[in-house]
């Protein structure tokens, strides 16, 4: 009787056991691109061409993914970083990405950088129904679930860093006559709307709008020009070359606006320190991302890591490129994902994790901004913080502002 | 032919003078190639089809420009912006007005025409490496006209045009790709065969008669200034053609896809394929395309340098590129029948 019931009991629990086993099994999912033992992911960097000074943010991201392999990968399984050259040419990238698609066949692609690429290969990926996740550039327009749910920006968009300047001057000088002077391209034309949508009624108070092409070896003719308008508030939406310029030509003609720099210009090893320090006391801006230059952060603990893997996996590279500290968190971020599927690695599964990112910090952004996304908001990161340039650093001040703006 | 091709080589002229029938292939090496055109598609995965579409396009491009300079001996380094404008015509009339794309192809390659008759008026004045510089100047102003103000209605600025892929016509089981290949094949051969007779014709000979000596076509009796522009117009509406067609097979249109590199590359095609020989257009077509690829594969970093190093082999080795293979491979061919 007792042998009976143990018999019984064993095979209950083997059954229980196979069951369980048997769910486990089912819900490994995969689609193309993702086995027991690899996750294969895509990349498009502009390697050579007008923009390879961006390359160092595909190397980053290679490096990472090594470094996560290192460490026994994602769940077990290695990560398969395939990244190609499309020189910054929109038929290039639309070459190579249906190459990682049908002929490397890889789950998504990740990080594919410059807006004309893009928007190249958007209609492609969505069509296919194959993650475009992401995507390097603050245009406003990769935020649109509704019409494009395969794409997914990363960076806060310029529109929206725009807005936060306009609201911040209308609260602090509400009277101020501003000046923008801006790249003529898509980068500076963003900035440009986001601020007159910013100043709204009060838009009156831009009195000026000054555009360079960025094949000009020196704005110094139009920073001349602006100053004869008389304004009180610069605003430079530049690329860092030309933030550089600005900066030291309006110390050298001794005026003192108040003068915001964009985003994409605050490099301290880059721009601040080519413009020389002194003239570059006081400029403002605002971040959403540490300084790889700035003594500030030598004993943070998400920058130490990041020392740590430079050291270890990109030896004398250059850490005051921006590029870098870029890199790092878009694959962190997509490392994060990847992790939180699980072993349901379908492409529906990789957006819907993606859209399920819950107030995640990579180690490279300013403490207090953190990466929120759902269904209907495909913009990871929507938060930035005023800084002023102080001495060698900048300072941040003020509260993490957030700056969404809604695809229109 | 090595005495000859070397004693070429030596005295290096600007555009060596190729007799018309050395301009194009025999009849049973043609219906070799384009059976393999016709085939290949069949096995291939839709990726690789969209790369001999590339093909295709970027030949048609680079015969444009062999016919130009070639044919007439005069150069151009601004090929890239009449591919621009043909890209752009075809894409703003099919996404603006709504036109099925295959009527957009004709209407951009007279719209090229004109344009390059146009430019080739002034460019009479010059020749040689002026020409060149002023052809340069076209291609480097174009992606900025392309961006201004004025057009941004039409031509959606900075931001670029998205085109919509056509479909397989009467429900042809064939995907979008194929059915393109196909579509693209069918106007390369025919471009190609028109070009041929072309050169063949009496204009043909009055281009190469101005490519070997100007001032001995005019004495007798060829309108020199006449068939300059003409050939201009000719090249010019050709890549018009290749360059609509790009912008379907890529779906999309932005003036960083149409920069000086373009117009380069190109030019490097038509030097690699041999100089006034058609076939070889493909061939520099496909280096163009590939040897980026490859050279990317041996070194990311340093792809540039790996391409500058293969390029210069190539003009090392084969100064005159495709066709002097081509010969040695004929000639290799007829010594084994001998023995």
């Amino acid at each position: 009787m007792l042998s009976t019931l143990r018999i019984a009991a064993m095979s209950a629990a083997i059954v229980a056991v196979a069951a369980t086993s048997t769910t486990a099994f089912a819900q490994k999912k995969y689609d193309t691109g993702a086995t027991d033992t690899e996750i294969k992911i895509g990349n498009i960097m502009p390697y050579s061409g007008p923009a390879s000074a961006y390359g160092v943010i595909g190397k980053t991201e290679e490096a990472f993914f090594k470094m996560i392999n290192d460490q026994g990968g994602i769940n077990g399984r290695k990560v398969n970083f395939v990244t190609y050259d499309d020189a910054y040419s929109p038929p290039k990238a639309v070459e190579q990405v249906r190459k990682l698609v049908e002929s490397d066949e890889v789950l998504l692609v990740f990080n594919p950088l410059g807006t004309p690429s893009n928007t190249a290969i958007q209609k492609y990926l969505n069509s296919k129904k194959i993650p475009q996740l992401f995507v390097a550039t603050g245009a406003t327009k990769w935020n649109d679930p509704k019409n494009f749910p395969w794409t997914m920006g990363w960076q806060p968009s310029y529109q929206s860093e725009a807005h936060i300047y306009a609201k911040w001057l209308l609260k602090e000088k509400p009277d101020a006559k501003v000046a923008i002077l801006y790249q003529n391209d898509d980068f500076g034309k963003d900035y440009l709307k986001g601020t007159k949508d910013g100043f709204g009624a009060k838009a009156s108070n831009i009195i000026m709008e000054e555009s360079y092409e960025v094949s000009e070896p020196s704005i110094d003719g139009h920073i001349v020009k602006i100053k004869a308008a008389n304004p009180d508030v610069l605003l430079i939406y530049t690329t860092p070359k030309f933030g550089a310029q600005t900066i030291k030509k309006t110390a050298e003609l001794g005026w003192k606006p108040l003068q915001i720099i964009t985003n994409v210009s605050i490099s301290v090893g880059s721009v601040m320190q080519p413009a020389g320090f002194e003239n570059a006391q006081n400029v403002l801006s605002a971040a959403y991302a540490k300084d790889g230059s700035d003594p500030q952060w030598a004993n943070d603990a998400g920058m130490k890591k990041w020392n740590a893997f430079l050291d270890k996996y990109m030896p004398g590279v250059d850490k005051t490129d921006n590029g870098v500290v870029y890199g790092y968190g878009a694959a962190q971020t997509l490392a994060k994902v990847l992790e939180m599927c699980g072993d349901d690695l379908t492409r529906a599964n990789v957006m819907k994790q993606a859209a399920s990112l819950k107030d995640f910090a990579p180690d490279t952004l300013l403490p207090g901004v953190k990466i929120n996304t759902s269904a209907t908001d495909f913009a990871p990161i929507a938060q930035l913080q005023m800084q002023r340039f102080k001495g060698q650093k900048w300072e941040l001040f003020g509260e993490i502002i957030s700056g969404d703006v809604p695809t229109q | 032919m090595s005495a000859a091709a070397e004693e070429v080589v030596t005295e290096a002229p600007a555009v060596e003078a190729v007799p018309k029938r050395a301009m194009t292939l025999g009849y049973g090496t043609s219906l070799v190639v384009l059976a393999a055109l016709v085939i290949i598609p069949l096995l291939v995965k839709n990726f690789i089809i969209f790369q001999m579409t590339m093909l295709l396009i970027y030949g048609l491009a680079v015969l444009a420009l062999n016919i130009l300079t070639g044919g007439s001996g005069q150069f151009s380094l601004g090929q890239s912006a009449f591919y621009a404008v043909g890209a752009y015509t075809s894409a703003i009339l099919m996404e603006h007005v709504g036109m099925n794309y295959a009527l957009t192809l004709p209407i951009a390659g007279v719209i090229c025409f004109g344009f390059g008759f146009l430019f080739g008026q002034p460019a009479l004045r010059l020749s040689g490496v002026y020409l060149a510089l002023a052809t340069f100047a076209l291609a480097t102003a174009m992606p900025q006209l392309l961006k201004l103000g004025y057009f941004e209605h039409w031509t959606g600025g900075v931001q670029g045009l998205v085109v919509t892929k056509p479909d397989a016509p009467f429900g042809l089981p064939m995907s979008q790709d194929m059915w393109l290949y196909y579509f693209t094949l069918a106007i390369t051969i025919a471009i190609y065969v028109a070009s041929v007779n072309l050169l063949r014709s009496r204009s043909g000979r009055a281009f190469m008669a101005i490519r070997d000596n100007e001032i001995a076509a005019s004495a007798m009796g060829v309108d020199v200034a006449l068939y300059k522009t003409l050939a201009f117009g000719v090249s010019a509406g050709i890549t018009g053609v290749a360059g609509g067609l790009g912008a379907i097979a890529v779906q999309f249109v932005a003036p960083d896809g149409y920069t000086i590199q373009l117009a380069i590359s190109l030019f490097l095609g038509m030097v690699v394929g041999g100089v006034g020989w058609l076939p070889g257009s493909i061939v520099g077509s496909a280096f163009i395309i590939f040897v980026p690829n490859i050279a990317e594969g041996i070194s990311k970093g340093l792809s540039g340098a790996v391409f500058g190093v293969l390029l210069f082999l190539v003009i090392f080795l084969v100064p005159h590129g495709a066709r002097q293979v081509a010969i040695v491979a004929q000639q290799l061919a007829a010594k084994l029948k001998k023995n």
